[in-house]
């Protein structure tokens, strides 16, 4: 009960965080150096590794649906089938995942230092609050470049695919007839359901580091318990949010 | 024990500080017992004691970063535990680690400040964080990270940080602690000179009896989280109560059990 009291709890403040940042938006135009260098981290940085693995989760995902579907003579739907998982699924969720392992720990690593050496206490008796000056910019910045992270995932993943169908002798596809076949099952609603995906995704794993980064306490073995902490309720939110937001979206 | 006014003349924009019947509890540990006193407008105020007898947690209820079980904190006549306080009455803190910011250049710790509350344009935030530097004897210091400066430089650049936000009510937290004499001396100087010149309120917690009684107009003895004494230093220097007396001037005695005990463990 307790435990469950906590998650509850955690949750609520989790929530408060976004809203005590987000009343400070008029000050985003002033704090632009900012927003541009957390771009820079999210969006920039964390842009080869989602090009990489999501080339080889497309090429992936065409050579084992072109392994099963040989049986029922569907090979000409992989296209289909890649795209749809891509956009739907696998672009946001695997992006909302290396930005939790790569940003998120970053940010959770930054900001639990910061308050175990009192620099988070130093901003408090300064009158700057650090949702102002350290989550507005990061909640901003996930906002502009989640979508342009996912749709580089889901691009790349089709690419992947169609390469993997092209140059494989057992599936043989042509990249033509595997972009057409995307092409026609493919609606703008999968893309923008595949966006909205993204931002929830992106504002949770970022609302989250923040604020156990931000509630850290002791020593600096705390920072890794934080960091610990911080990725894995990410992942956990990231995997139950996707059942609810498919459930709501389909 | 009495009190004394100030030598120097009191600025119009120092406040004090009432502290009633301050209590703090963290779980089933009492760290604050009804700790009452007053720190007057424009005066050195030192709060003396043994490490771990509460100093810190007081700075902290002055500043909002704790809040009472019981009692009250006021500065002027406002509440110290809401958050407009701060917004209405400019106080720094000199935090005992200096609490600099890590991943900001000296010149930017300073800047952070003004530029956050947009206090004039550049040129102007730099004569201040200049000037606030010259006066600490940091100028060339400004393009340094805070990894590169030793603990004294750390030090001063905090009372630096703090200055540039020309506070009303100035607060330190053991700033001679872990320094040489020669840097405790420096800082000491330092935290007088400012007085002299900005006539600001200011509370010193240290647990540094040399610092206490050289540079307080009054001084507060805490113990185990209460109140021993309040006075001038004069009074704790010719105090006759034996606990401050060993407080002040600590005798070891090597025939004390605890000793003993040490030198078995030894062998």
């Amino acid at each position: 009960m307790k435990q469950i009291l906590g998650i509850i709890e955690g949750i609520g403040e989790t929530v408060l965080l976004v809203a005590r940042s987000a009343r400070y938006a008029n000050t985003l135009p002033r704090q632009f150096p900012r927003f541009i260098e957390q771009c820079y981290q999210i969006g920039y940085k964390t842009m080869p590794i989602v090009t990489i693995l999501c080339f080889f989760i497309g090429s992936a995902l065409a050579q084992q649906s072109g392994y099963s579907l040989e049986d029922f003579g569907g090979k000409q739907f992989i296209g289909a089938l890649v795209g749809l998982s891509m956009a739907r699924e696998l672009g946001p969720v695997m992006v909302a995942i290396l930005v939790a392992g790569r940003v998120g720990s970053a940010i959770t690593a930054e900001l639990a230092s910061m308050k175990v050496y009192q620099e988070i206490d130093a901003l408090v008796t300064m009158d700057i609050p650090p949702e102002r000056i350290l989550v507005l910019p990061r909640l901003a910045a996930i906002l502009v470049m989640m979508p342009v992270l996912t749709m580089i995932a889901n691009l790349c993943g089709w690419f992947g695919g169609a390469l993997v169908c092209q140059y494989t002798a057992s599936i043989s596809v042509s990249s033509q007839s595997y972009f057409s076949v995307l092409e026609r099952f493919m609606h703008m609603k999968d893309i923008v359901d595949s966006l909205i995906k993204a931002e929830v995704f992106g504002i949770v794993v970022i609302t989250i580091c923040c604020h156990i980064g931000l509630n850290t306490r002791g020593g600096p073995r705390e920072i890794g318990a934080s960091l610990t902490k911080a990725i894995v309720t990410s992942l956990i939110f990231i995997l139950v949010l996707d059942f609810f937001i498919n459930d709501i979206l389909i | 024990m009495t009190s004394a006014s100030s030598a120097t003349p009191v600025s119009a924009r120092a406040v004090g500080i009432t502290v009633s019947h301050l209590t703090k509890k963290f779980g089933p540990v009492t760290v604050l017992h009804d700790v009452s006193f007053e720190v007057r407008p424009g005066e050195i105020f030192c709060i003396m004691g043994p490490s771990g007898s509460g100093k810190t947690v007081i700075l902290k209820h002055i500043v909002g970063l704790e809040t009472p079980t019981s009692g009250e904190v006021r500065i002027g006549q406002l509440d110290a535990a809401d958050p407009e306080t701060r917004t209405k009455i400019h106080l720094a803190f000199v935090f005992q680690a200096g609490a600099l910011f890590n991943s900001l250049s000296v010149y930017d710790n300073l800047a952070l400040y003004p530029r956050e509350h947009r206090l004039g344009n550049e040129a102007h935030i730099r004569d201040r964080v200049m000037h606030a530097l010259s006066i600490l004897s940091l100028d060339k210091t400004g393009d340094r990270m805070p990894s590169e400066l030793s603990g004294g430089m750390k030090k001063r650049v905090a009372i630096a940080r703090a200055l540039v936000m020309e506070p009303q009510l100035l607060l330190y937290d053991e700033p001679t602690a872990e320094l040489d004499p020669i840097l405790s001396a420096t800082i000491t100087e330092i935290i007088g000179t400012l007085r002299e010149q900005s006539a600001i309120t200011s509370l010193v917690v240290t647990h540094d009896r040399s610092l206490a009684l050289s540079i307080a107009d009054r001084v507060a003895l805490i113990m185990d989280g209460r109140i021993r004494a309040v006075g001038v230093p004069d009074d704790f220097k010719h105090t006759t109560d034996p606990t401050i007396a060993n407080f002040l001037n600590p005798i070891i005695d090597l025939k004390n059990p605890r000793f003993k005990q040490l030198e078995k463990d030894h062998e």
